[in-house]
């Protein structure tokens, strides 16, 4: 339905909508995080949860104990090679539809810490992320935003037709290879189908 | 007490146990006791009972990696040059084996003094890295010991649950020995080494 008709014809008290709509309207309002911290970034989590910043506005005020009640991982902080197979594993635990944000810039790229030698480059090189946050740590403004754009990614998931949402396609998994933990590292040091690293513009 | 009369008490009070003073350049200026391996735990438990000490904390255990060092120092010789005797400066250089090192940072509550810093040494950086646990006289000790033999590779016979603490089991490197190499990984567009660097390289 076109925009102005709709518009014309709320002015008269009618209101349209499509069951899409209505759909992701009701998803995107009630996103129930994983209760999951890594490192700084998690406090910063913390602290949008809480009165001053209030994360409840959105709808994301259940941070629930279980992967399989969420709907959001949070990777907050630092992911360590020894915790990424853990990171993982809470992922596919969790039912579809699920979502990734990954705050800060350890969890982007491994950020001060790159160079460690146990500290994953991003966690976007085994699970999808979706919003990524820079920052370090990022402020709970940040935090938000980040929320406020998954929920207008969420609104403008398509339910039918080629381009529809990434859960709803029956040839993308739901579940991604656990890493192992190698003599010297990660095995395998990323999964290539999920890696989408940018590309340098010359 | 300073530490070359900690030294003297040692070496009276444990036949056969050499200390060795090891003099810190330094500010501070502390100068740390080496104590050889084999009698290590010996004179652990002498400064942890001794009535003057009484160092009954252990605050700090560090690992020390040291790599094959070569010193060279300046030395004044006499010399006969064409039947005459001159002065002349050589330079004469010694190697020092490479070795692995726990330092112990004691303090007494007791006493409210300290620190006095032991240091123990392994024999070499490959295969003989084995000295003993002082756990069972601090047990402070035990977690940072683990930590030491996780990323230092120093075995610490004695030591009551001695794993790896920070990595992995399984992890067969030690990663905070100086001549550790990462393993590669593909590190994006930057990385020339990985597929992605390659394809950025070549536009």
């Amino acid at each position: 339905m076109e925009q102005d008709l709709k518009a014309e014809l709320q002015k008269h008290g009618v209101f349209t909508t499509t069951f899409e709509e209505l759909y992701n309207w009701g998803r995107k309002n009630s996103v129930w995080p994983l209760t999951f911290g890594l490192a700084c970034c998690a406090i910063e989590m913390i602290a949008t949860t809480m009165a001053r910043y209030d994360l409840a506005r959105f709808g994301a005020e259940v941070f629930r104990a279980s992967p399989r009640q969420a709907d959001l991982i949070i990777v907050s902080g630092t992911v360590t090679k020894k915790m990424a197979p853990q990171v993982v594993r809470l992922y596919n635990q969790m039912p579809e539809p699920k979502y990734v944000i990954a705050m800060g810039a350890c969890a982007i790229s491994g950020g001060p810490f790159r160079d460690g030698y146990n500290v994953l480059k991003g966690i976007d090189r085994y699970i999808p992320v979706d919003v990524h946050i820079p920052g370090c740590p990022p402020r709970p403004e940040a935090l938000i935003d980040a929320f406020m754009a998954l929920q207008r990614k969420i609104a403008g998931q398509q339910l039918t037709g080629g381009a529809r949402a990434r859960h709803l396609k029956p040839e993308t998994p739901s579940e991604y290879p656990v890493p192992e933990h190698g003599e010297h590292g990660l095995e395998p040091t990323l999964n290539a189908e999920v890696w989408n690293p940018l590309r340098v513009i010359q | 007490m300073t530490p070359e009369q900690i030294r003297s008490e040692i070496e009276a009070a444990i036949p056969g146990c050499s200390v060795e003073v090891a003099p810190n350049g330094a500010v501070p200026g502390q100068a740390s006791l080496a104590v050889d391996r084999l009698h290590a735990l010996e004179a652990a438990w002498f400064l942890r009972r001794h009535p003057g000490l009484l160092l009954d904390f252990c605050s700090n255990v560090a690992g020390v990696d040291w790599l094959d060092r070569e010193i060279s120092e300046k030395v004044k010789v006499r010399k006969l040059v064409d039947g005459v005797e001159q002065e002349a400066e050589e330079t004469r250089k010694s190697k020092i084996p490479g070795r692995l090192e726990a330092v112990y940072h004691l303090f007494s509550i007791e006493k409210k003094q300290g620190p006095v810093i032991l240091r123990v040494r392994t024999e070499n950086r490959s295969d003989r890295v084995e000295i003993p646990s002082l756990t069972p006289v601090w047990r402070s000790a035990e977690f940072q010991e683990r930590e030491i033999f996780d990323l230092y590779g120093i075995v610490f016979t004695g030591h009551p649950d001695l794993r790896r603490l920070l990595m992995w089991e399984g992890f067969t490197d030690h990663p905070m020995r100086k001549d550790y190499v990462p393993p590669p990984e593909d590190d994006g567009p930057q990385d020339p080494r990985g597929a992605v660097g390659k394809e950025a390289a070549a536009g």
